[in-house]
């Protein structure tokens, strides 16, 4: 880079960046974990009042399998990001842990509400010497906190912690309902259908989509005030027309009507799905609808 | 001509994408046209053959809209922010066309009430109608070379799209496609009545289409001068100009005389030299007068990646392709069987 301009561009090693693998992994189990819990938790939701329901039955199990597989090891996965994080960016890792100070022996916090005018993060479950452990695998190692960055490179601390803690604490979940779920087939010899395994199912099934858009907020917010880390500023970056609020509203609301449709051909989806007389009675008549 | 370095061959390849685009997606957005305009005792027929004539391919064709932007975007990034910058307005709106008319095709298939098709089609056709004439108007506004270099008060987000030159580029647009479209649809049916229909149609926009043809060329000598003085310069206006009259005038007699098959062919040969004697009029210039094929470009390196990638692609996106349009479109390219009767 030679003042604001880019020479000897290697396009190449641009999309083979430190944080490709771990980041790619990441989503893709991401996507899986999500849309198969979610899946779950619509044929969860049926399974509950027509049991006898083949169909709803077999779709649960497929649901379960992938998205509780893939949120079985996605903590490792994110353990794997972490570190990724921890070498590369390592004010954005201070940010998602709410880490002000650098120190050995750096506390992994569960929960906690940063302040950034005391500097400090409070009301947090303390793991003393956690966070050195999963950054660098030494307890005593030293992690380096916001204040050992500029002010004026420093994310919005408050956003990403919060958001970080929320999505591993939805991951958390996901992961615990896998085993149970696992645990009960394992039981039963059979998809798993307990009553109170399948309210959980259906309670859990907006989990993983609130994971995933707090995990985005984690990774943009957490790289601010960068929009090309290091070399341009988001507030650089922008352009400079005029009124931009307008177009934002108007995005948004299109997307808002689109997803409101959406959802609400998908609910409709959903209830002319035949119940499990009707799937006998077409068997039976041997006609199919 | 000039030498072929990697800028203009990724300069070349946007082109023949924005062709393709134009010849296939555009007849989706002129087919709106015929759906509003839809009158008398055959109109649920004419919707209904429209919806069944793009459906099915509607996705696939904005695939060539989607290269010729991301070609911009990473082949000629200055170019880009320009054409973004000042156009924000016009964009935005083709954008919201777009996308609510693809919507509107994805709701029409999902939803299993009986008035399904009425009720997302009518919904839609305005953006689809509007739609074309923005493009046109983007393109028409960029041909002035008076696009702002800086935006400070909001009337300039407005005055350089707004004026004569871009809105009769953006009608001319829409006249194009409501024409591609009308000759299309005579091949999507075997019903006698329906193909009489599009055929007056067909005949009306190919009238309309020279009217406007010349009512841009007139404006565009104060309008856009830039361009003007490159099509009477490049020694190849003067051969596209006349090999684009006689395809229209080729189309025209298909159409008068029935000859259906022919009428398409040369009507898709009329509209791309259309279109390659308004980029031969403009080039090499991308953002007249100050942005050149040169000069907006994105270094050698990244151009000869996009290439690469481009022709990757193609192993993908062209069998792809063949195959969509045997599926769907194959009683519409076997002209020559008029007789044979298809099932919806």
């Amino acid at each position: 880079l030679a003042g604001s301009r880019a020479f000897d561009i290697n396009p190449i090693a641009a999309l083979l960046n430190a944080a490709t693998l771990s980041e790619t992994l990441h989503m893709i189990l991401a996507s899986y974990a999500a849309t198969g819990i979610l899946v779950a938790a619509v044929h969860a939701y049926y399974l509950r009042r027509d049991r006898a329901n083949a169909f709803h039955r077999r779709a649960l199990g497929i649901g379960l399998a992938v998205g509780g597989l893939a949120s079985i090891v996605q903590p490792f996965s994110g353990d794997f990001a972490a570190k990724v994080v921890a070498r590369t960016q390592p004010v954005k890792l201070a940010a998602m842990e709410g880490q002000f100070r650098t120190e050995r022996r750096a506390p992994l916090r569960i929960g906690g509400w940063p302040d950034p005018v005391a500097r400090r993060t409070r009301y947090a479950l303390e793991i003393p010497g956690g966070l050195s452990f999963l950054a660098t695998g030494d307890l005593s190692a030293e992690v380096r906190g916001l204040d050992a960055f500029p002010r004026a490179d420093q994310p919005p601390v408050r956003v990403v912690h919060v958001a970080f803690q929320l999505m591993v604490a939805c991951g958390v979940l996901m992961a615990l309902e896998a085993l149970w779920g696992a645990v009960l087939a394992w039981k039963l010899r059979r998809v798993p259908d307990t009553p109170r395994f399948l309210l959980a199912v259906l309670i859990a099934g907006p989990l993983g989509m609130i994971a995933i858009e707090a995990g985005w907020t984690v990774t943009e917010v957490g790289r601010q005030p960068w929009i090309v880390h290091g070399v341009m500023r988001t507030a650089q970056a922008v352009t400079p027309v005029p009124g931009l609020w307008i177009s934002l509203l108007g995005y948004s609301a299109l997307y808002v009507m689109l997803g409101v449709i959406v959802v609400a051909m998908l609910i409709r989806q959903f209830r002319s799905s035949p119940s499990a007389e009707e799937l006998a009675a077409q068997t039976r008549g041997g006609r199919p609808a | 001509m000039m030498a072929l370095t990697p800028e203009s061959a990724v300069a070349v390849v946007m082109l023949l994408a924005l062709t393709v685009y134009a010849l296939l997606g555009g007849a989706d957005f002129g087919a709106g046209v015929w759906d509003l305009v839809a009158r008398g005792p055959r109109a649920d027929a004419h919707r209904e053959m429209i919806a069944h004539a793009i459906g099915p391919v509607w996705e696939a064709n904005h695939v060539w809209l989607i290269i010729v932007v991301v070609l911009l975007f990473t082949g000629f990034p200055a170019a880009f922010a320009a054409i973004m910058t000042a156009l924000h307005v016009p964009i935005s709106l083709m954008l919201v066309g777009i996308v609510l008319r693809g919507s509107a095709f994805t709701f029409r298939n999902y939803d299993p009430s009986p008035e399904a098709g009425k009720r997302w089609n009518r919904r839609f056709a305005i953006p689809s109608v509007l739609t074309p004439v923005l493009l046109g108007v983007v393109i028409g506004a960029i041909a002035t070379g008076r696009l702002p270099t800086q935006i400070v008060r909001l009337d300039q987000l407005f005055l350089p799209w707004l004026g004569r030159f871009p809105i009769a580029v953006g009608l001319f647009t829409l006249s194009i496609f409501a024409y591609l479209a009308a000759v299309y649809l005579i091949l999507e049916t075997a019903d006698t009545a329906l193909r009489e229909d599009f055929r007056i149609r067909a005949l009306i926009a190919a009238v309309t289409v020279g009217i406007l043809a010349y009512a841009v060329y007139v404006l565009a000598r104060s309008d856009a001068p830039l361009v003007f003085r490159g099509l009477k310069a490049s020694r190849w206006g003067f051969p596209v100009r006349i090999a684009t009259g006689a395809c229209a005038c080729a189309a025209l007699w298909g159409l008068w005389t029935r000859r259906y098959g022919l009428a398409r062919t040369t009507a898709v040969i009329q509209v791309a030299l259309i279109l390659w004697g308004c980029a031969l009029a403009q080039a090499p210039y991308l953002v007249p007068p100050a942005l050149t094929i040169a000069s907006a470009a994105a270094p050698p390196a990244v151009q000869k990646l996009l290439l690469a990638a481009v022709g990757a692609g193609s192993i993908v996106l062209f069998p792809s392709l063949y195959y969509l349009f045997r599926v769907f479109k194959a009683h519409a390219l076997a002209s020559r069987a008029p007789g044979h009767r298809v099932e919806h």
